[in-house]
């Protein structure tokens, strides 16, 4: 039977930010929060495999102790087991360090596992980083983005959409897939079926000490990259006023943002000769 | 060796956004190589690149580094990392800028990883900080947030960077570079996955949600006449139009034009808004527009405040005027 690892995440509900504006930062505290919909997609594609060839399917997330709803979740819809890294000192981890904590977690939960699903991206950072390094951490082939999961025996056949490319990749297992959410239409959970999650579902818990990962190892091995200042955008809008009239506000947008325009239409826009006007 | 600095660019070609982006980002590069006094370097590997060297080179590297051989004709990520790992570590760059393309965005992490350093996604902003580092705006939460990112240890400092972001510099095909032709490594890595099928994709299935470019009108288009026209700088942009409520209920529009709360939640690069005056039934549905130009009369419209260009005109008047410019200047 198959192992697959499906690594999900928690995430605030993008429409509630609770602000706070004296210094400026997210209260995540006060986010509402769901499984990010990607991840949502991935545990659809494990859950679709498991039903056509069977599969032994453990939800992974790092996060708040308050995550283990999102592993509770995965098993209403029927993960059979969670895992859950929460650690304080684990807190504020780059995609470098998550990707490092993951690989732990599986190297210690599920060293023989022949299948890691996550979701391409999630909808707060949307870095997309995690999935493809915690392949290289685990050494592991991977393809990112991808529609459609075929499996053969231990090959592996995965459709996805590049950069406008139609690819067909495969690998063999153990390998490693980000999921889009073109397909794999994720499934609802019933109310009892949550329920019971809550009460029986299967759920292990780790903390940096017990993955292995030592204060120290954390110091050596930890986050490469440092948030220095958040912001909401909408503050850094520019909103330039343009006056005057049709014709000569028409020439200053289209000089001023011809690069901007050109790059989204994919169609070149002339800069206006001096001397073309009519 | 002599230890000048060196930004690295990576050469993502494969059609002519990547192209563009990579440009775009040398271009960038040439900004920031001036404040922390490095090189502009851009690394391109495939078969037959004598033309992305002349076009790399006119649009202002310094140097390339270039690996062109025959069993690199087609994209892979295995093959790439393996290759500019080796460069990275007998190199050293201090910095290294990759297009946010999805080629981009799956071969950065991988890179960082292996030279354990840094990454930052999708970068909206590049600068040089007090202290000389890269400073990294990267967007999150669908684009209504910006953070701010530095790579204070660990080098290469790494970024992937939305296309479109930086202006090319117009080229110059007199400008000379040092141009390194490198051989390919011994051995490749060992390919773990193969490429079975390999295609130019048909145009997706196309509904307003994915759409790049919409162009939005309202009440201040006046009549359905003046409305109609937006169909022609939709068609102009490759984009697609979308209808305030006001607008679909006189049946100046079609329901499935209806943008906001009851309506349909875009996320298009680039909207324009004519004679909208930006009710929350409509703007609920713009959270994700990326740059928003708004067209009307009174400068005080909300639409007018939540726009990054807000041109005061009449509706209907600008767009008949950028409909003729955009016919003459617009080259496919």
């Amino acid at each position: 039977m198959l192992n697959i690892i499906v690594c999900i995440k928690q995430v605030p509900m993008v429409t509630e930010l609770p602000w706070d504006e004296k210094t400026g930062t997210l209260r995540r505290d006060l986010a509402a929060c769901m499984m990010n919909p990607a991840c949502k997609h991935a545990l659809e594609a494990a859950l679709q495999i498991k039903e056509k060839f069977g599969a032994n399917v453990a939800a992974l997330t790092m996060g708040p102790p308050v995550a283990e709803e999102v592993l509770r979740e995965a098993v209403a819809l029927g993960a059979n087991r969670g895992i859950l890294i929460s650690d304080k000192c684990l807190a504020g981890s780059d995609t470098y360090a998550t990707s490092l904590i993951l690989a732990a977690a599986i190297k210690k939960e599920c060293p023989r596992c022949d299948l890691i699903l996550c979701g391409a991206y999630t909808s707060d950072s949307e870095t997309a980083q995690v999935g493809p390094q915690l392949a290289e951490e685990l050494n592991l082939p991977a393809a990112a983005y991808v529609e459609n999961i075929e499996i053969k025996g231990r090959a592996l056949r995965v459709r996805r959409l590049v950069d406008n490319f139609r690819e067909t990749l495969e690998m063999e297992f153990p390998a490693l897939v980000t999921v889009s959410m073109e397909k794999y239409l994720p499934r609802y959970t019933t109310l009892a079926g949550l329920e019971n999650a809550f009460v029986e579902g299967n759920i292990s818990t780790y903390d940096a000490d017990a993955l292995g990962i030592s204060d120290k190892a954390i110091e050596r091995q930890c986050s490469r990259t440092r948030v220095r200042k958040v912001y909401l955008r909408k503050a850094q809008k520019e909103n330039v006023v343009l006056t005057g009239t049709a014709a000569t506000v028409v020439s200053e947008f289209l000089d001023k943002y011809e690069n901007k325009i050109s790059a989204a239409i994919g169609k070149t826009i002339e800069e206006n000769e001096p001397g073309d006007h009519e | 060796m002599n230890r000048q600095k060196s930004i690295w660019i990576f050469g993502d070609y494969r059609n002519y956004y990547q192209n563009r982006v990579t440009l775009q980002l040398i271009s960038k590069a040439v900004d920031l190589a001036r404040i922390i006094q490095a090189e502009v370097c851009a690394v391109v590997f495939g078969h037959e690149v004598e033309e992305w060297i002349m076009e790399y080179t006119a649009h202002g590297a310094d140097r390339i580094l270039a690996i062109d051989h025959p069993s690199l004709t087609s994209y892979s990520t295995e093959n790439y990392l393996a290759l500019i790992e080796k460069l990275a570590r007998e190199r050293d760059p201090e910095i290294i800028l990759i297009g946010a393309t999805d080629f981009g965005r799956e071969f950065a992490p991988s890179l960082a990883k292996r030279l354990k350093t840094g990454l930052s996604a999708d970068c909206v902003g590049l600068d040089i900080t007090d202290e000389g580092l890269l400073l990294q705006i990267a967007p999150s939460f669908g684009g209504n947030m910006l953070a701010e990112i530095v790579t204070e240890k660990y080098r290469p400092q790494m970024a992937t960077v939305r296309p479109g972001t930086f202006k090319e510099i117009p080229h110059n095909y007199e400008r000379k570079a040092i141009v390194e032709r490198l051989p390919l490594m011994d051995k490749l890595p060992q390919p773990r996955i193969r490429l079975i099928e390999y295609e130019r994709a048909v145009a997706r299935e196309h509904t307003i949600e994915n759409a790049t470019v919409i162009v939005c009108g309202g009440r201040g288009l006046n009549n359905k006449n003046n409305f109609k026209k937006l169909d022609e700088l939709a068609k102009l942009l490759g984009g697609d139009v979308g209808a305030t409520r006001p607008v679909v209920y006189a049946g100046w529009a079609d329901h499935n034009a209806l943008v906001g709360q009851a309506g349909k939640h875009i996320k298009p690069k680039i909207l324009f808004s004519f004679g909208i005056s930006g009710a929350i039934q409509h703007t609920a549905g713009l959270g994700e527009a990326q740059f928003i130009i708004a067209v009307n009369k009174n400068p005080q419209a909300t639409m007018m405040k939540m726009a990054d260009v807000a041109i005061v005109a009449d509706a209907s008047d600008l767009l008949n005027t950028l409909i003729k410019e955009l016919k003459k200047r617009i080259r496919d």
